[in-house]
């Protein structure tokens, strides 16, 4: 052996060298390294701090179990907080730090707390940082920010690219060890299509760490399923979520080993969802530390990554070594050490007897077996120096010098995604570990994560459950594959030990090493009463840390168990939640950032819009034009201008984003009737009606104005943002309440645009655009709809009006959008034509007392309360109408719209402000609120509209705002703000 | 994520839906006609059973078209679908 790297073996590239940085240290490894296997190869065991005391933290694990191995990896936008070193394929190049070092790994101040560590006993969040209360925000919690807290999240939006795809297995298989191999193999033979991933770069679990067992079968089976087209295999990538009805997500790395060498243009991570018809989980098992005092010293590990790392990477962790374990899998580790040729001083057992193969093979090389007894005590800084090994039921206890302590308390299956998918848990008395009970879905766990954890028996579970989960979805007929022969050695049971006696007093025995829990902690808490295991979880935050309790969860409630005096079945298990492995949020949004967040959507007038510098505002996903700065005018500029020009000469909106719905068929009119609160029968053909809908409690849901083109049919508008809402009503009513009735709606909002124009001179600009059109007031009067030829395009021209003034709304077909708004522009110029934005039409409508659904109401607000009973039908029944007559509903005093004319003219409230009558009052009575408030140009002052309680009996009372730092005294008067002074309404 | 057999579209996945509530909530014929309590009853209340359930649906992403689904509001299980108007089918065990 040179250092820690053996000569030969394992399955790393000795010819591709590979050159990289940690916590500022230049080292050499090996493609097909991890991180942590690197480090190793270079005896740089010390990785990390901890959670709490800043002790010093090796590598632990050797997969995705890893509690101490976090690192931030790489820099700047590109890098990544708490990746697990044991996961982290090398690459030339990588850099990576130490997490939680506070200055520097090797000399970390926050180690000090480890002398104070009496602060930070269980629950210690909710003693030690209460008093003084002025302490918290000052000192506490800056204090606690600097030394807590993992990885840093890069402060840079993400520059990687990420995608997702959707996909249809027959078989998903999660894992591919023995297990997995052998039920995808299975499944695929009988022709399923099979989709098996593995969170490796390279496909076969536990037998990449075994020596030499099934290489062939491995290589064999790999190789048949590569070839087959039904077969999909999926290295790199996770299976982290099962869901409701077999769906699971996936997670696949790209090219995360390829670091900055990654192909520009790939996406780095991709999301699969899958919706399998039959799962396997094949997720393996992981193996438990053993609590005793300094159980977390650098250079205690466990066994099976001793294991793993010399045989898969030929590193060594130690050349010194101790192994304790109350299983005989762990003996195998013995013989891995001793075959690379480390000094294996003993094999600590605190099982009286070791009858089993394993135990006689490392007998038989000369290793001491101790039987009975246990290590207590396990001492070192910043690597492990010593052991205490004594015997169980006490007693002299002896030192021996080590570097390397390899541990093994058991194996626990990982059945995460079983209990994920609603899977019951059972506990194994035999086996010592819960296993997969009553399954919730259309599933089989196989192998280790079964318990099944004998090779032989293993690989024939995994055939056979492939060849079952082929048949259940018709691919039946197919007898499974003959197992390959494997010589299982003969085991004992293992004996639980799920904390070494006499250790407590000894130093600090670690269970949940992420979140530095100790035994102690757990104790206390079951002492002061967190005796259920959600409980314990919270108060200790025992299994609460970036690996979820992975190596800590059943050691935690085992703890408990004993420490309450119940069975560990009654104790219970913590949820296991999705994700099973932390998945980055660039992966989850995909593609769907930025501008694919959501779909935009833009009238066929954008263009024009966007040439003139038009501020635009979001109105669900449409973009409309808010207001056309002009010069350096800034917002409220602009607005007046605008605003001004619609009531002196001329306005153009574009309202092309108004919600449209062709409403036909023979009873379309009795429809309406019965969805609107006021009539549609009578309407004239050539007549337009503005109208409200309420929901049956009888608040208002939506307006607009329908306009009757014939007998059976009408053309519906709706708010923009409500169209898509209120064609799901309709529909709703027509199929479940009223399916006799005779009606289709389609919806049209995208067929036609729309170009508003507004203002004293509005009848000019038409008479000079259709010229064959009857534009005086007896033939085409307020609120008809005539159709013709406008600036030679086939239109329909509606004279309704959202702000007071003369208005003309005209409908081309939405490809002819854009030529009729420059056909308007250039008629209107002369008149000083204006475009005009939502904001400015927002002005002009409030100053009408025009509301705006989903602004002046909020889902609690009927039409009454509006002051709109002149719409409100007295003869028909409509929906919501009966609700007016509840007791709540027909309250004198429910809020009702009012008028508000702030004291100061220059005063314009903040929307949303609270209303009250006694600002001085304790507590103050809310009686209202602002909903619109805006300055007017044409009044020369603010205005604004609000909801207060019984507001119409206080017409000409002063009512306040407080707001921060002031308190503004408003009169209430009638919400229309024209009519006011006797200036006469347009139509 | 639900996998849910619409009755005209076949297995679509739950994205593609609206929840509709509880099925078989009858508007009173006559709503003026109707007391306040039982009003208020049509109008809020619903039922809210761990178990088996009639719930409307609608293929929103899809067809659009309406049914109701006999679901186990713990396991999810889908026992059947039925359109409007079909008869009432008994709950499972």
């Amino acid at each position: 052996m040179t250092g820690h790297r053996l000569p030969s073996g394992g399955r790393i590239d000795r010819a591709r060298p590979l050159s990289f940085r940690f916590a500022g240290r230049r080292y050499q490894g090996f493609a097909g390294d991890t991180l942590a296997s690197a480090l190793i190869a270079n005896d740089a065991l010390l990785v990390g701090r901890s959670f709490k005391y800043h002790r010093p933290r090796g590598i632990y694990a050797a997969g995705a179990e890893e509690p101490n191995a976090l690192v931030q990896l790489g820099a700047g936008a590109y890098s990544e907080p708490n990746a697990r070193a044991t996961q982290v394929e090398l690459y030339d190049g990588l850099t990576a730090d130490a997490v939680n070092a506070w200055p520097s790994l090797e000399w970390d101040l926050g180690a000090l707390t480890g002398l104070v560590s009496g602060l930070f006993v269980a629950g210690f969040y909710y003693k030690t940082f209460m008093w003084p209360r002025a302490f918290w925000n000052r000192v506490y919690e800056p204090a606690i920010r600097r030394m807590a807290g993992l990885g840093k999240a890069p402060r840079e939006a993400d520059p990687d690219l990420y995608d997702k795809v959707h996909v249809h297995a027959d078989v998903l298989v999660a894992g591919s060890g023995p297990a997995g191999l052998a039920a995808a193999l299975a499944a695929a033979r009988a022709g399923a299509d099979v989709l098996i991933a593995d969170e490796q770069a390279e496909l076969g679990g536990s037998l990449l760490a075994a020596r030499g067992t099934l290489d062939a079968w491995l290589r064999a089976t790999l190789d048949e399923l590569r070839g087959m087209p039904n077969v999909r295999l999926l290295p790199r990538t996770t299976v982290f979520g099962y869901y409701d009805h077999n769906y699971l997500c996936l997670l696949e790395r790209r090219t995360d080993h390829l670091g900055p060498a990654a192909p520009a243009g790939l996406s780095r991570q991709r999301l699969w969802h899958v919706r399998a018809r039959q799962v396997v989980l094949a997720t393996g098992a992981h193996e438990r530390p053993l609590v005793f005092a300094g159980n977390d010293r650098p250079g205690v590990m466990l066994a099976g990554a001793v294991s793993t790392y010399i045989n898969r990477y030929a590193a060594v962790p130690g050349k010194r070594a101790v192994v304790f374990a109350n299983n005989d899998g762990a003996y195998r580790t013995a013989l891995d050490l001793a075959e690379a040729g480390a000094q294996v001083l003993a094999v600590v057992d605190p099982r009286e007897s070791s009858p089993g193969d394993l135990p006689a093979q490392v007998r038989a090389r000369g290793i001491e077996i101790l039987n009975g007894q246990a290590v207590a005590a396990a001492t070192g800084g910043k690597r492990l120096e010593a052991v205490s090994i004594g015997p169980l039921g006490g007693g002299a206890a002896r030192g021996v010098a080590c570097d390397l302590l390899a541990v093994s308390g058991g194996w626990s299956p990982v059945v995460h995604l079983f209990s994920q998918s609603q899977g019951k848990l059972r506990w194994d008395e035999a086996k010592s570990c819960f296993v997969p009970g009553t399954a919730a879905q259309a599933q089989r766990s196989v192998g280790a994560a079964n318990g099944t954890f004998a090779l032989g028996a293993a690989l024939a579970e995994g055939l056979n459950a492939g060849a079952e989960a082929a048949k259940d979805v018709g691919f039946g007929g197919w007898r499974a594959p003959e197992p390959p022969i494997v010589d299982d050695p003969k085991e004992a049971p293992p004996h639980p030990l799920w904390q070494v006696p006499g250790a407590e007093g000894r130093g600090k025995s670690f269970v949940d090493f992420q979140n530095d829990v100790t035994a102690s902690d757990l104790r206390l808490a079951a002492r002061e009463g967190f005796e259920s295991v959600e409980h314990l979880k919270r108060y200790t935050t025992t299994g609460m840390a970036t690996d979820q309790g992975k190596t800590s969860n059943v050691n935690a409630l085992a703890i408990l168990s004993d420490a309450t005096g119940r069975a560990i079945p009654a104790t219970g298990t913590t949820t296991f939640r999705a994700p099973y492995t932390p998945v980055t949020y660039g992966a989850m949004a995909g593609r769907d950032r930025g501008d694919r967040l959501d779909p935009i959507r833009v009238t066929p007038i954008h263009s024009w819009h966007v040439a003139r510098g038009a501020a635009f505002e979001d109105v669900g996903q449409w973009k409309r034009p808010w207001y056309y700065p002009q010069g350096g005018e800034d917002m409220h500029a602009a607005v007046r201008r605008e605003a001004k020009a619609v009531r002196t000469s001329l306005g153009v909106l574009d309202a092309s984003t108004l919600g449209k719905i062709d409403v036909r068929g023979p009873d379309a009119a009795e429809f309406l009737d019965r969805v609107y609160t006021n009539g549609f029968r009578k309407l004239g053909v050539g007549r337009c009606r503005y109208g409200l809908m309420c929901r049956d409690d009888g608040m208002v849901f939506d307006d607009g104005v329908t306009t009757r083109l014939a007998d059976d049919h009408f053309f519906m508008t709706t708010t923009t943002g409500g169209a898509a809402r209120v064609l799901e009503w309709l529909e709703e009513w027509l199929q479940t309440e009223w399916p006799h009735m005779k009606v289709y709606l389609t919806s049209v909002t995208e067929q036609w645009a729309t170009v508003s124009f507004a203002g004293p001179r509005a009848g000019d600009v038409l008479r000079e655009l259709a010229p064959a059109v009857a534009v005086d007031e007896e033939s085409f009067p307020f609120l008809s709809m005539r159709e013709g030829v406008v600036a030679g395009l086939l239109a329909r021209i509606f004279r309704i009006s959202f702000t007071g003034e003369p208005s003309y709304e005209v409908n081309v077909p939405s490809h002819h959008g854009l030529a009729l708004w420059e056909a308007v522009m250039a008629a209107g110029e002369k008149h000083g034509i204006t475009p005009y934005g939502t904001e400015a039409m927002h002005v002009l409508r409030a100053e009408k007392g025009f509301i705006i659904v989903g602004q002046e109401t909020d889902g609690t607000v009927t039409p009454l309360d509006l002051g709109m009973d002149w719409i409100v039908s007295k003869q028909k029944d409509f929906l919501g109408k009966r609700s007016f007559a509840r007791p709540d509903t027909s309250r004198a005093d429910r809020k009702q719209l009012v008028g508000l004319l702030p004291a100061d003219p220059a005063e314009v409230l903040p929307e949303g402000a609270q209303l009250v009558w006694d600002a001085a009052e304790s507590p103050v009575r809310m009686v209202g609120h602002v909903t619109s408030s805006y300055w007017s140009p044409n009044l020369g002052r603010g205005f604004a509209l609000a909801l207060v309680k019984g507001g119409r009996d206080h017409h000409g009372k002063t009512i306040l705002a407080p707001l921060a730092g002031k308190t503004v005294a408003a009169r209430i008067v009638a919400p229309n703000f024209l009519d006011e002074g006797g200036k006469p309404l347009h139509g | 994520m639900l996998l849910i057999p619409c009755p005209w579209c076949g297995e679509r996945d739950e994205t593609e839906f609206r929840y509709g509530g509880q099925a078989h909530v009858a508007r009173p014929l006559d709503p003026n006609a109707t007391g306040d309590a039982a009003w208020a009853e049509y109008l809020f209340m619903r039922d809210n059973p761990k178990g088996w359930f009639r719930e409307r649906w609608n293929h929103a992403a899809g067809c659009r078209r309406w049914f109701n689904m006999v679901r186990h509001t713990i396991t999810h299980e889908i026992a059947s679908v039925y359109k409007p108007g079909d008869p009432k089918p008994e709950l499972p065990e």
